[in-house]
């Protein structure tokens, strides 16, 4: 009871603050909410509703619909949010593939899309729009921020994702600035929860480093498995592989892995200090960078709906791409194919009393931009 | 290319194969049997799953989470049978698959409402931690041993059941001719809500065991189950014999494809473009097996009722 006091009273106090030219905005927001992903939905969409709430935007309508994690329907959403409930904005999904399957509808429609975290090569280069805003990160990123890492301690890594588009881009984008010798590639079947095989691929490698790439499940599998091993090679993954959403059920087998993200929870500035605190306060747990990327893309909408009426498609599009927000990521601005340029972090899991967490312990990365905007013609 | 590496990664696929049969054993009986398609068996995998998941993080002890994963498993599967499953026997395959669809997705949103989206924590035991030496200098992790030793049990176990003891006679009657035994006065309703039980608390051991290696989260089952029908379609539905059979094929050739297809493929296409591909025939592997076992043994390797 407390917790939910102190929480309106503090959204209240942020409301008298209030926008004062704001034009109501409606924003659709299509994510996972059921099966196997729906952790990274959840903590999408609660990091997105937090956003507006410490923001006081009351004028801001938000409709929310399970996409299940399957890219027809999520089209049947989009188009329904689209045509019925006649959204200015979509945002929300997690999964490249529905979002291959509803951006360019969407934005060739004249409407909105901002990512909150899907960020296919495919809408970073030529196929890039204007209407198209990705407030996370392009696919590749993480990866070759711990590609870039990897070089510093390592010579021989053996690297695996499964074999599916976002897994050959993660691959791809380690190899892109890891300079090292490769002990071994390895794809795996998407949703494969067994790796003992592969397991005893890498102890016969001769490997002196690890990279992974399994979101979700895949990864909490594997993880616990390769510590009950014993193998003892160290492990490096994108901060996916080791998100807040997942840490748990690892245990403390993904204490010491070393994971790259453009966010932690202790990045030192006041935007991040009031999101993680609200955060827990609001949702009793820890948010991951799935939360605090659609947190940011709350933040962004609420800045742009404060400068520009989102019936002016024109002076709404240059309100979002100035990017004038508080970013819990520090700072924050759109590249050309507006994709962000920003910081990228390598974090190690530790235990902070009995939870396990993640810790910022260099940058691989600053500014960074993305390798297809040269080819954004906009 | 060690032989160490060939032994550990035999006794992967073997390791696999026995986590499948666990999961075949109950599904051919309660079709041999029954007759019946029972797609929300991986819910029941599920069910023991979260059941060991839950008890072992209040009690701090595996071992009991792992009884309360076969009692768990076995009650929601009685409950299941007496509740709508009974009311499916009559009906065709259609009616028995979008009945036990349905429950698979009652029991996924229903672990969802109470366990909440973000998977649950489960290790293995203290005393199952860690490898050991096997011939060849292989090393091989203990707990995996175990799975396979229990496989080993379960399948003896089943087979002394179902050949020497009443209930096992009753459950071959059931499999030849369904309405002779129910003439000849053995109370048929509850040997099915027995078989039933059974076969659930043999997936819910099975989720108990791999949810130790793998994650506890809600749609576990279905992957599993897939694989599952393959086997007790590799082995002859109805056969637990065919399932442990099936099973043994299924996991070896699937660990063993996973292995050495991309080395294979290497060779023609280089490293990268030989992983792809090799990754993806791999994955089709088990498939093809079974379309050319189908093909020579229609009614798969050891049909019962023929």
């Amino acid at each position: 009871m407390r917790k939910i006091l102190a929480a309106s009273l503090l959204g209240l106090s942020l409301s008298a603050a209030g926008l004062a030219n704001a034009e109501p905005v409606k924003v659709g927001m299509i994510t996972t909410l059921s099966g196997g992903g729906a952790g990274l939905g959840i903590d999408a969409r609660d990091g997105f509703m937090l956003a507006l709430k410490n923001a006081g935007a009351t004028d801001i309508e938000v409709v929310t619909e399970d996409d299940a994690q399957k890219p027809e329907l999520a089209v049947q959403i989009a188009d329904k949010m689209i045509q019925s409930d006649k959204v200015d904005i979509l945002t929300g999904i997690i999964w490249s593939n529905l979002a291959m399957a509803v951006v360019p509808n969407a934005v060739a429609q004249g409407k909105f899309y901002l990512s909150v975290n899907a960020g296919p090569s495919a809408l970073a280069g030529e196929k890039c729009n204007q209407n198209y805003f990705n407030v996370a990160y392009q696919n590749d990123n993480f990866h070759e921020a711990m590609g870039q890492y990897a070089n510093k301690d390592y010579k021989k890594t053996f690297i695996m994702a499964p074999n599916y588009p976002a897994g050959t881009d993660a691959l791809t984008g380690f190899k892109r600035y890891y300079k090292g010798e490769l002990a071994g590639e390895v794809y795996t079947k998407v949703g494969q929860t067994d790796y003992a095989a592969e397991i005893a691929q890498i102890r016969a490698s001769g490997a002196d480093s690890v990279f992974i790439f399994l979101p979700g499940g895949m990864g909490i599998a594997f993880t616990k498995q390769y510590a009950q091993s014993g193998v003892g090679i160290p492990l490096l993954g994108p901060g996916f592989s080791f998100s807040q959403d997942v840490l748990a059920a690892i245990g403390d087998a993904a204490l010491g892995v070393k994971n790259s993200a453009s966010w932690a929870k202790d990045l030192d500035n006041e935007a991040n200090k009031k999101f993680v605190e609200t955060f827990q306060a609001e949702y009793g747990r820890l948010p991951s960078v799935y939360a605090a990327q659609a947190y940011d893309t709350g933040n962004l909408i609420v800045s742009a709906a404060a400068k520009a009426s989102v019936k002016d498609a024109d002076a709404f599009r240059a309100a979002l791409k100035e990017a004038k927000f508080d970013s819990v990521r520090g700072k924050f601005k759109f590249n050309t194919n507006n994709h962000p340029i920003q910081d990228l972090y390598v974090r190690e899991v530790v235990k902070e009393g009995d939870v396990l967490t993640n810790k910022i312990i260099g940058t691989s990365f600053t500014d960074h931009e993305d390798a297809y905007a040269k080819d954004c013609k906009m | 290319m060690s032989t160490a590496l060939i032994i550990e990664q035999l006794l992967n696929g073997l390791q696999f194969g026995v986590m499948l049969f666990l999961m075949a054993a109950g599904l051919t009986l309660i079709f041999g049997v029954m007759g019946l398609i029972n797609l929300a068996h991986g819910s029941l995998y599920m069910i023991g799953a979260f059941a060991c998941a839950v008890v072992a993080a209040a009690t701090g002890s595996f071992w009991l989470g792992l009884a309360a994963s076969l009692v768990a498993a076995a009650a929601a599967g009685a409950l299941v049978e007496l509740a709508v499953i009974r009311r499916l026997y009559d009906r065709d395959h259609l009616d028995q698959v979008l009945a036990t669809f349905a429950l698979i997705l009652i029991f996924s949103e229903g672990a969802r409402w109470v366990f909440g989206s973000f998977p649950l924590y489960l290790d293995i035991p203290p005393v199952l931690q860690g490898a050991v030496s096997l011939l060849g200098g292989a090393h091989y992790q203990l707990y995996r041993l175990a799975i396979i030793g229990v496989g080993i049990v379960v399948a003896a176990g089943l087979y002394l059941l179902i050949s020497r003891t009443r209930l096992g006679m009753r459950i071959r009657a059931g499999q030849s001719d369904r309405e002779m035994i129910a003439a000849l006065g053995v109370d048929i309703g509850t040997l099915y809500t027995v078989v039933f039980a059974l076969g659930a608390a043999l997936a819910g051991l099975a989720g108990a065991l791999v949810g130790a290696l793998q994650s506890v989260q809600v749609g576990m089952g279905e992957p599993v189950l897939i694989l599952a029908f393959v086997v007790i379609v590799i082995g002859g539905i109805g056969s637990v014999k065919g399932a442990l059979v099936g099973a043994i094929l299924v996991g070896v050739v699937d660990t063993l494809g996973r292995f050495l297809l991309p080395k294979l493929f290497a060779i023609f296409l280089g490293p990268a473009e030989g992983a792809t591909t090799g990754a993806a025939v791999a994955s089709m592997l088990i498939y093809i097996v079974m379309a050319l076992i189908l093909a020579f043994r229609p009614k798969g390797l050891f049909a019962a009722n023929t």
